[in-house]
């Protein structure tokens, strides 16, 4: 073992290329689980704010907030299922946000809520807003009067809110009297009637099971499909599909880390062919060789990480505001066991070649 | 009791539809602190009969004692476990582990069969000073000259006091001096130690430094003689 690593320190070189190609990998790795968790917590924000247990959505919405619509009505009889501690509703409209003396128009998602919970703080007074931060950094001020959609509905930030955005588009809290006045002004299309709401959102009693508060829910209502927040989350078009597509990506990027490190160990072994047989004259045995190399995988992988943390680091520094992307240490931690995991696997593809080389060749 | 008892060895290899005998019904028996030369042409069998003593080959037939151990049918663990134990090698082209100092070139033979590290370390420190490289313990292989380098690797043989040492052509990369300094350095840390060895070369003129020299041609042992 020691044997490997004292290679290591005095022949980096020797690894220098397992090790730049890992690096870049890492580079890569990092920025695409950057990405990934940036588009999945800035769209699915405004839903895991709530930390509610369930969302009623409507039995002909097919799971989506735009086309779901409940009466108030309803909660009553939400709130009469066992297991339910608390209803309250919910109701989203995408919209642009004009913010004074900015020229352009930003993104935003106007929701009315009843209920505050964790980091969202009650309902504001009506005409007043707390905006998620992703609209400060586009400019806006607490103070500041934003106007919204294109009949320009005032209203006044008076707070921030964090994560709590809906498909990338800025959150904006308001209460329900004030959502209905925005939605009703600025969509005559899809109105929305004084108790009515998108979706109904329910928290359930310690220890009561969601599936079984979802059946009964439904049943209930007999107008309502019931959602866990976790499916209503991947109900947001396109997250699920974004999802897969990212860790698959992902997925095979790691491969092709277990890939370049079976090849250079593979090539190595080839190369140390002699070396280890000698060492197999002396008394080594195959295990030790083989942990040797498998040392030396995971030392190039965790290396090629810090290396290639750093670099991503300083190239975060230069991404724009408007790019999604989110460093989650849960992401750097899941990289760094996927890339040493897929190294070790690779280094121990050298197995056989090793077990192989007979130690009678040391001195033929 | 022998160092090295082999009794009607054979080495048989397959060549398409024959059978090459590399060694031919070989008995030999190398005493304690025994020099023993092991002379012949090149492919009479020299090497087939230093790999099968030192346990890097399987005979055919016949028996391999070394140190009272009849390893012939040692399965490949043991026989693993037996060279970090029981024999020394030096290999005809040194063959020293190019990024380990001299020192770490005799501690790898312990490091590689487990054994602890402080005696180790001694025995290394030891070994060095007397073999005349205590000096160069810290060099690494390509600072150190030929004979340097084959002092290292006699140092490494021994490093892990076995009762036999076998040498194949520790002199056939150095001119005669140096070649001559080998081979006195050899019988005196193989004397001094009581170990037995067996030398394999080709060069006549080294033959003197053993007890007794040992011809083999087509695999046969043919005569002895001192």
């Amino acid at each position: 073992m020691r044997i490997a690593i004292r290679e290591l320190v005095r022949r980096p070189g020797r690894f220098a290329v397992a090790g730049g190609a890992v690096t870049v990998l890492v580079l890569l790795l990092l920025f695409l689980g950057a990405l990934l968790d940036g588009l999945f917590l800035g769209s699915s924000g405004a839903i895991r704010i709530n930390d509610a247990d369930v969302f009623v959505f409507s039995d002909d919405a097919r799971d989506s907030f735009l086309r779901s619509k409940v009466d108030g009505e309803l909660a009553a009889d939400v709130q009469s299922v066992e297991g339910v501690e608390s209803v309250s509703g919910l109701g989203l409209t995408l919209l642009g946000v004009g913010i004074p003396g900015e020229d352009e128009i930003a993104n935003g998602a106007i929701i009315g809520y009843e209920r505050g919970a964790g980091d969202l703080p009650q309902p504001p007074l009506p005409g007043q807003a707390y905006a998620d931060r992703r609209l400060q950094d586009l400019g806006a001020g607490v103070g500041d009067v934003v106007l919204v959609g294109p009949l320009e509905v005032p209203l006044e930030i008076v707070g921030w809110v964090t994560d709590s955005n809906y498909l990338l588009q800025a959150g904006i809290w308001v209460e329900p009297t004030t959502w209905r006045r925005v939605q009703n002004t600025n969509r005559p299309d899809a109105p929305v009637g004084d108790d009515q709401f998108q979706v109904l959102v329910v928290e359930l009693e310690a220890g009561a099971q969601a599936a079984t508060a979802i059946s009964d829910i439904d049943t209930v209502t007999s107008t309502t499909v019931s959602l866990t927040s976790n499916d209503t989350v991947f109900a947001i078009p396109g997250i699920r599909e974004q999802n897969r597509t990212f860790s698959t990506v992902i997925g095979v990027t790691l491969f092709v880390v277990g890939l370049v490190v079976a090849l250079f160990f593979a090539l190595l072994t080839l190369e140390r062919a002699g070396l280890y047989a000698v060492l197999k004259a002396v008394g080594a045995s195959n295990r030790t060789l083989v942990a040797g190399v498998v040392v030396q995988a995971i030392v190039v992988a965790f290396g090629a990480f810090v290396i290639g943390g750093v670099l991503t680091w300083g190239l975060s520094l230069m991404i724009p505001p408007s790019v999604p992307v989110e460093f989650l240490a849960s992401r750097a931690l899941f990289v760094l066991f996927g890339v040493v995991i897929t190294a070790t696997v690779g280094g121990l593809v050298s197995l056989r070649r090793i077990v192989a080389i007979d130690p009678a060749s040391a001195i033929g | 009791m022998s160092a090295l008892q082999l009794s009607d060895v054979r080495k048989v290899y397959r060549s398409g539809d024959q059978d090459i005998a590399a060694l031919d019904h070989a008995t030999l028996d190398v005493g304690d602190d025994e020099i023993v030369a092991l002379v012949g042409p090149s492919g009479s069998g020299k090497t087939t009969l230093l790999s099968i003593a030192g346990g890097l080959l399987r005979p055919t037939s016949g028996s391999v004692v070394v140190a009272g151990h009849d390893i012939s049918g040692y399965e490949d663990k043991k026989l693993t476990a037996f060279r970090g134990s029981e024999v020394g090698f030096v290999f005809q082209s040194v063959n020293l582990v190019p990024f380990l100092t001299a020192r770490e070139n005799l501690l790898v033979v312990a490091e590689m069969t487990g054994k602890p590290k402080g005696p180790a370390r001694s025995r290394a420190d030891q070994l060095l000073e007397e073999l005349g490289l205590g000096g160069r313990s810290r060099n690494l292989p390509d600072q150190l000259s030929g004979g340097e380098r084959q002092r290292v690797a006699i140092g490494r043989a021994l490093m892990n006091e076995p009762g036999l040492a076998l040498f194949d052509e520790p002199t056939s990369a150095l001119d005669t001096e140096m070649g001559e300094q080998v081979m006195t350095l050899i019988r005196t840390e193989v004397k001094e130690r009581g170990v037995a060895a067996v030398v394999v070369t080709h060069d006549t003129r080294m033959t003197h430094f053993a007890d007794r020299k040992v011809e083999i041609t087509d695999g046969r042992l043919a005569a002895s003689g001192g």
